[in-house]
């Protein structure tokens, strides 16, 4: 299904700790992140792509409109999402994720910002965050054409004109030429990744040095 | 849900996208074509009678092989917005270690070549070309000056590599606490311990039937062997891949291994892969290249002087020269952490059209590569048939265990999953050994890096690599390399020295490997 990516500012992340930041030890392990919609009418949300990097729990809070008249609200659309199964070891640490609209708690119609909230229990990394966030929503259905008249209605058939004797029968050869032009679609069509396997150039394989780029 | 419906939507596209170039699709074509001529195939029905046909031909099963031959070996395909590194390798310092390991190697060979003033590749003359031709049955007669050669490099780099692997974002402090691992590598993987190991490995449990245990001497071949045998001649009576891998996790008997593991593998010998072969062949007669002259001093150094297989010499020459030329092998670096090293024709440096991979086959042979070759050729004595099985092994297998990542059968994981198990169950022993420095991983590492070729008898080594094929992981490795120290761990207990301690572990060719893995695994209090 189409969709049309969300401009969207990312506001700097936010770490929730309890007590003084600079005295104690441990560091961090929630953050937040704000994203908002500044040049964005409320939406309805569809997708939301991320790559992780470190984070192990993701919780997602939507700021919703209700109907025009009544004030925002905030809901939780996702609660405590798992993205690394063992926040210990490196699995999912760095991986690319994306959620959709049928996976979220609540309606996602009409949201005008959004609140993630990650948590990273274990001590044993350094920082956590979200990398390369996108906001994705419905894009328009294919749009309905108006067909000309004489397509819509073709007018039956005419009765074709005699030919000269010597000329082939126009039916037959439409429906030959058609049969060739399905067959050049059908080898265009099937275009193999096989390769060819020559690793010269040229029958020359006369080599500089290795390149290290 | 929807997204698993276009995951698999996704993989089955990617799946028949492939095979659209592999010869079994133009088979299935020709024998679709042929079929028309058959009178149960009517017009009306045409599909479902051909679909029907395919299933009593046989041809469907080949189809079936094909298709989980392809997701055994291929990952799931990923996120979208993931780029082609990340199916190599997700995470990034290991993909940038990757890259530094094999600036160092091309370092080492363009030096190598500018020392020696010998070119990378240099084109044959005709009377060369027609020398080699004849002595292509017999090129270990050969006596090639190799003196100034020397190997790129050898396990024990790439240990001293992995041991200084960093993950920039990990708490590696300087002073010892719950985060500093008491092993060598320092990267905080997962791996399984032995409850999820017996879950993975529950066919080798104490009350199932093993090859390599219960077909020995004293057990009556009524009880397990007999059967088993019978078993294994049906599966391969039937032509099922999965079957087969599901087999095998017993052991295969001797008299059907070879044609199992082509099962597994799903290598058929068709007229096409032979002539393949011939071809390669060819562009070894043509192309000289220097990296011959690493697989002549491998070969020469390692599995010449072994005992088993010194009599291959011949075979492993025409293997690993073929294998160096074959361009098919590139496409396996889509899902490899490492990357063929990259060429220029001369004169034409920054040209893209001119770029060439190199060697063909992007692998650099280290030293003991031609030890992934040598058990192979018990099992196949035709050229053309043995060099397939070892090219599918290579880009199913061994190409995780001399390229840094973070896959489950990638040798760091296997390391760090040998380094845990000893330090659970057997800690005693791990302190012991640490406190002389002699860290069990400098002794084992080289045992896993060459999946213990060369190290155990044929036919133990043979068993071990059929349930390597069998569960599709090179897990089994490090399990076993465990098993080999918990043996041994009453005489290791007394060494003070790491030379000692490799002087106990040296000889494992008296050991057994299925009793060591099931007692290790099934037996051990813990």
């Amino acid at each position: 299904m189409s969709r049309i990516l969300v401009p969207c500012h990312v506001k700097g992340t936010v770490a929730l700790q309890v007590g003084d930041v600079r005295t104690s030890q441990g560091r961090p392990g929630v953050l937040v992140i704000d994203v908002t919609f500044p040049s964005v009418a409320p939406f309805e949300l569809q997708e939301i792509t991320f790559k992780n990097y470190y984070t192990a729990f993701l919780s997602i809070r939507v700021r919703q409109h209700t109907s025009a008249h009544t004030t925002a609200k905030w809901l939780t659309c996702l609660r405590d999402y798992c993205l690394m199964p063992d926040p210990h070891s490196e699995e999912g640490a760095q991986e690319y994720v994306s959620l959709f609209k049928h996976q979220m708690l609540c309606d996602m119609a009409r949201v005008s910002e959004l609140r993630l909230i990650l948590r990273q229990p274990s001590p044993l990394w350094l920082s956590f965050t979200v990398e390369e966030l996108q906001i994705y929503q419905q894009g328009p259905k294919s749009p309905s054409m108006t067909f000309p008249k004489w397509l819509s209605h073709p007018v039956p058939c005419e009765q074709p004109a005699l030919l000269c004797e010597s000329l082939p029968d126009p039916s037959r050869v439409s429906s030959e030429v058609q049969q060739m032009w399905a067959l050049t679609e059908m080898i265009r069509a099937s275009h193999t990744s096989a390769r060819i396997g020559r690793f010269d150039v040229d029958g020359c394989y006369d080599l500089n040095l290795l390149s290290y780029t | 849900m929807l997204q698993e419906e276009s995951d698999l939507s996704l993989i089955i596209a990617q799946i028949v996208q492939k095979l659209k170039g592999s010869n079994l699709y133009s088979q299935l074509e020709r024998q679709a074509w042929a079929s028309l001529q058959r009178p149960e195939i009517k017009l009306e029905s045409l599909k479902e009678d051909i679909k029907e046909f395919f299933k009593i031909s046989g041809w469907e099963k080949k189809l079936q092989n094909a298709v989980y031959s392809e997701l055994s070996v291929f990952p799931l395909p990923s996120h979208p917005a993931a780029p082609p590194e990340h199916l190599k390798e997700p995470l990034v310092y290991m993909r940038k270690a990757q890259g530094s390991w094999e600036k160092r190697i091309l370092k080492s060979l363009n030096s190598m070549c500018t020392e020696l003033s010998i070119p990378l590749a240099r084109k044959r003359p005709v009377g060369e070309q027609k020398e080699l031709l004849n002595k292509w049955n017999e090129m270990g007669t050969d006596e090639p000056d190799l003196s100034l050669f020397r190997p790129v490099y050898a396990p024990k780099d790439f240990l001293e590599v992995l041991i200084n692997l960093r993950n920039p974002n990990y708490e590696n402090g300087d002073s010892l606490s719950f985060r500093t691992h008491l092993g060598l590598i320092q990267i905080p993987l997962k791996v399984k311990d032995i409850p999820e190991l017996k879950e993975c490995f529950v066919e080798l449990g104490l009350n199932t039937g093993q090859l390599g245990i219960d077909d020995s001497t004293q057990v009556p071949p009524e009880l397990f062997e007999n059967e088993h045998v019978r078993i294994g001649q049906k599966v391969l009576a039937e032509q099922d891949s999965a079957a087969a891998q599901q087999y095998i996790r017993q052991g295969s008997p001797t008299a059907l291994r070879a044609e199992l593991w082509a099962l597994i593998l799903n290598i058929s010998s068709e007229p096409e892969d032979v002539l393949y072969y011939e071809q390669l062949k060819t562009n070894v007669i043509q192309h000289d290249l220097l990296v011959d002259s690493l697989i002549y001093k491998d070969v020469k150094l390692t599995a010449s002087n072994d005992d088993y297989y010194f009599v291959f010499e011949d075979y492993l020459y025409q293997v690993l020269l073929c294998f160096s030329r074959d361009t098919s092998v590139l496409s396996h670096f889509a899902y490899n952490s490492a990357s063929p090293p990259k060429s220029y024709i001369r004169g034409k440096l920054g040209l893209e059209e001119y770029a060439v991979f190199y060697p063909p086959n992007g692998v650099i042979p280290f030293h003991g590569f031609s030890m992934y070759v040598a058990p192979l050729c018990f099992l196949y004595h035709e050229p053309s048939k043995l060099y397939q099985i070892f090219r599918e092994m290579y880009v199913r297998f061994f190409f995780r265990l001399h390229s840094i990542s973070s896959h489950p059968s990638g040798i760091v994981s296997l390391c760090l999953l040998f380094e845990t198990l000893l330090q659970t169950y057997l800690p005693q022993l791990f302190y012991h050994l640490r406190e002389i420095g002699a860290q069990p991983l400098r002794i084992s590492f080289k045992w896993m890096v060459r999946a213990f070729s060369g190290y155990l008898a044929t036919d133990q080594l043979l068993l071990l690599w059929d349930r390597i094929l069998g569960y599709n992981s090179l897990e089994i490795l490090a399990v076993l390399a465990a098993a080999v120290f918990a043996f041994r761990a009453v005489n290791l207990m007394e060494v003070t020295s790491l030379a000692a301690a490799e002087a106990v572990l040296a000889d494992l060719s008296t050991l057994k490997v299925m009793p060591l893995l099931q007692i290790f695994l099934f037996a051990t209090v813990t």
